[in-house]
């Protein structure tokens, strides 16, 4: 029995290791480490390519040396054991390369992806002993994080993720932070000179020790802070709440400024996408309707709002309306769809429910394309020359500008969804969720329930794909395919079903990261794929979960506030 | 007393099986009636006709005066009849006072747009609504488990949840299946105290399916006992426990009056 216990710990060591190979193998095969190479990490030293190699070692280490009951030593030794095992997979890889011409195959393998794997060594024999020797450090260090105190662990981990977080989004800070010339100045020192990519070294330092402090500090400090901050009277933290409310808003009204035309272009996306997971968190977070043709509703409201706006080409409705005009139009088509939806479907669960859906929003993308509506729709031409919001005089055609109606948008679907959650309605769409049956024979008309959550989250879509016509100015029915659906359901998903934050969180996540990361988008779906079976068996409820809303203990402030405003 | 439920000859068949045959039954007005019966009567498939949840194939439910047959199972709870369930179904992600605020439901008149602008109607009706489920809270004896999702209260506790989210929309009658299954001695003499102060307190008429006997014996005014579908008696506890076929219906589980699972 002993026996049979001992050998068993290296020989899962060795099958982590070799699965483990396996994956750094495949990410280079299908090209991720080739493309991620042209981003440093650490300017000059390290790329995001070998930052990819060597986050999977580091992970099967990690992983290896969890081996729960186990002597310290032991879980050391196994991580070891798993990190040299992935090394000497990518050795044998590499070799193999040297002797058969792999890509006639793997278009992918290329002389490039060699010179990644051996760290650029020239010499065979010493590449092949310091692809083993940097296994075994990595892994080294991973399992003895492991093994370190949660103060360490925290440390080291947040010190990690900040400099690699840093190092992905420096176009984003450092495009922010132009206006201010003291600031560029310090960017300049931490990143290095313009045009180099990635943090300095020294830069990765001082951010490592800057992180390491603040856990500190809040580790000695942060209980005793936040019970003062607890204690405080009443006003002084309505007060508080409001400055930091005031300070978001203000932060949110001049960000087009900061951000410059390209950035807030990404966030215009960011927030058509919040849009539509906030109407499809109502249908799928709130109601429990699991809806996978929400595009639909996305391209009804482009469409009406290309219809009834254009000015260009040869179109049926020659209606020329401006922007805000057509705008509640585009939402009551919805709406209606939303509605024209609902009614089949009201006894249908589940995954039914979820494969009509799903050929509900094929049916309206492949009905504007169709001939036999081209007349109207314009066919895979889409429609042209769709009309701009204007206020007062002022065209809102830049992203900087329209940047306004779509934080305007998100604000009202904000507010419209938190206050149904807790209303009468909101309930029975949560009772819908949990027990349709029992939520039923407590009087709740399943019929009305449902439909209006189709409707609400009809109208959200609507309004974004209404706004999403009139910033591009046309419209096409290849926008609208499923992947859109996906997208914004792996929004919520992430995020956190039924949570409100959560959506935000998602929607900078899953729409935000991938425009911000050009490299990633062609590994979208791959990255997504893994991001989703990570959070499905680590944290299923969502990075933001939905919170739970105490009413008892808080009894006094809830009825003051439903009594006063 | 006048009857609040008749029921007339009702049929359900499930294909070739008939779960329910000719049954009726009437049950008076503030009384606590009783429906026992071996496992698979059709005790619960009999309830499932009277709260919407199925359809019977003949006879007649006459509720309050108003035939309620055919009707959907919330526009039957509309008319005051509720229920809880055999096996427990909570709305089991939500704290127990947003199961009695769901509750009150069909009691409220909110839609979209009231919450949405946040009309005063809307605000006095959410108050209100958030203060019955406070007072419903004390009364079910859960005053500080109000913010627990109901998922995480002890089993006892959520049975009794179960009675107050059934009680929030003040039914006129209430359908209890098995509240006292799983229960230890103590819990369930404190059930059957409750059951019965809720009839004596609130005037709800209660009809009750129930496998403990010192529990149906011990409460009910008047039992009718079912076997394989069919009525085989009615009467008074007294009658019941005399009773030939009865006793017939339980044999091998051991004597009637002793039998208890």
């Amino acid at each position: 029995m002993e026996q049979e216990n001992t050998t068993s710990w290296w020989l899962t060591a060795i099958q982590l290791g070799l699965i483990g190979g396996v994956v750094a193998i495949l990410a280079s095969l299908i090209g991720m480490v080739e493309s991620f190479h042209a981003r440093d990490i650490i300017a000059g030293q390290i790329s995001m390519g070998e930052t990819l190699l060597l986050l999977i070692m580091i992970g099967f280490a990690y992983s290896s040396s969890r081996n729960e009951q186990s002597p310290i030593s032991t879980r050391v030794t196994s991580g070891v054991i798993t990190g040299v095992t992935i090394s000497l997979t990518i050795v044998l890889f590499v070799m193999l390369g040297a002797v058969v011409n792999l890509r006639s195959i793997f278009v992918n393998a290329s002389p490039t992806l060699y010179k990644i794997l051996t760290l650029e060594i020239s010499n065979t024999a010493l590449a092949y002993v310091a692809i083993v020797v940097v296994g075994a450090i990595v892994s080294l260090a991973a399992s003895l994080v492991h093994g370190a105190t949660p103060f360490w662990k925290r440390v080291i981990s947040s010190g990690f993720f900040i400099v690699l977080l840093l190092a992905l989004l420096q176009d984003l800070i450092r495009i922010t932070l132009t206006p201010f010339p003291f600031i560029t100045e310090v960017l300049s020192w931490m990143f290095g000179r313009r045009g180099q990519e990635g943090l300095s070294i020294l830069g990765a330092i001082v951010v490592f020790l800057i992180v390491a402090g603040v856990i500190y500090n809040d580790a000695k400090h942060g209980a005793a802070r936040r019970a003062r901050r607890e204690a405080l009277p009443e006003a002084t933290k309505r007060t508080r709440r409001w400055v930091s409310w005031g300070l978001l808003g203000v932060f949110l009204l001049i960000w087009p400024r900061i951000a410059g035309p390209v950035l807030s272009d990404v966030t215009n996306s960011v927030g058509l996408y919040i849009l539509m997971g906030l109407g499809l968190n109502i249908v799928v977070g709130y109601a429990g309707l699991l809806d996978l043709g929400y595009v639909a509703f996305y391209a009804l409201g482009a469409f009406t709002m290309g219809v009834l706006t254009t000015t260009g080409g040869e179109i049926f409705f020659d209606v020329r309306w401006t922007f805000w005009e057509a705008l509640p139009f585009a939402v009551i088509v919805a709406v209606l769809a939303g509605i024209m939806l609902g009614i089949p479907v009201l006894k249908i669960r589940g995954d039914y429910l979820a494969i009509i859906t799903l050929g509900f929003g094929e049916i309206i993308r492949i009905m504007f394309l169709s001939d036999f509506l081209k007349p109207y729709f314009g066919g895979s031409f889409g429609i042209v020359s769709i009309a701009s919001p204007t206020i007062g005089g002022i065209v809102l055609d830049s992203s900087q500008t329209l940047y306004y109606v779509i934080l305007a948008a998100c604000f009202v679907a904000l507010f419209v969804a938190h206050r149904l959650r807790d209303s009468r309605i909101g309930r029975a769409w949560k009772a819908i969720r949990e027990d349709e049956d029992v939520a039923q024979a407590m009087g709740i008309n399943l019929t009305a329930t449902k439909l209006l959550a189709f409707a609400t989250g009809a109208a959200f879509g609507g309004l974004s794909g209404a706004i999403f016509a009139a910033k591009l100015s046309t419209v096409y029915p290849h926008s609208f395919t499923l992947i859109t659906s996906i997208n914004v359901l792996a929004l919520i998903i992430v995020g956190g079903m039924g949570s409100l934050p959560g959506v935000i969180v998602g929607g900078l996540l899953l729409a935000g990261l991938p425009e911000l990361l050009r490299e990633f988008s062609e590994y979208r779906l791959l990255i997504f794929g893994i991001l989703l079976i990570v959070m499905m068996l680590n944290k299923p409820e969502g990075f933001l979960p939905e919170a739970v809303h105490k009413r008892e203990f808080h009894e006094d402030e809830n009825l003051s506030h439903a009594a006063g405003g | 007393m006048a009857n609040i439920l008749t029921a007339e000859t009702v049929t359900k068949r499930f294909g070739g099986l008939t779960a329910v045959n000719t049954l009726s039954i009437e049950i008076p007005e503030r009384s606590i009636y009783s429906v026992i019966g071996p496992n698979g009567a059709g005790k619960t498939t009999f309830f499932n006709c009277i709260t919407g949840f199925y359809k019977p194939e003949e006879g007649d439910i006459v509720f309050n005066g108003r035939s309620i047959l055919g009707l959907s199972s919330d526009q039957i709870n509309i008319r005051g009849i509720s229920r809880t369930y055999q096996n427990i179904r909570l709305f089991s992600n939500l704290t127990a006072i947003e199961n009695l605020l769901v509750g009150q439901h069909p009691l409220m008149k909110a839609t979209l747009f009231g919450p949405i602008f946040g009309t005063a109607a809307t605000k006095r009706e959410e108050k209100a609504a958030l203060e019955e489920s406070l007072r419903l809270l004390n009364f079910i004896g859960l005053a500080k488990k109000g913010d627990l999702l109901a998922r995480n209260l002890p089993y006892g506790d959520q049975r009794r949840l179960e009675i107050g989210r059934a009680l929030a929309s003040k039914p006129k009658m209430l359908l209890l299946d098995e509240p006292t299954a799983g229960m230890n001695p103590n819990e369930t003499e404190e059930m059957t105290k409750f059951i019965r102060h809720l009839r004596d307190e609130l005037g709800i008429t209660i009809l009750l399916i129930e496998h403990d006997m010192r529990v149906v014996m011990g409460i009910s005014e008047k039992i009718t006992v079912l076997d394989y579908g069919e009525k085989i008696a009615e009467g008074t506890p007294k009658d019941i426990q005399g009773n030939q076929r009865v006793i017939e219906a339980y044999l091998g589980r051991g004597t009637a009056g002793q039998v208890n699972h």
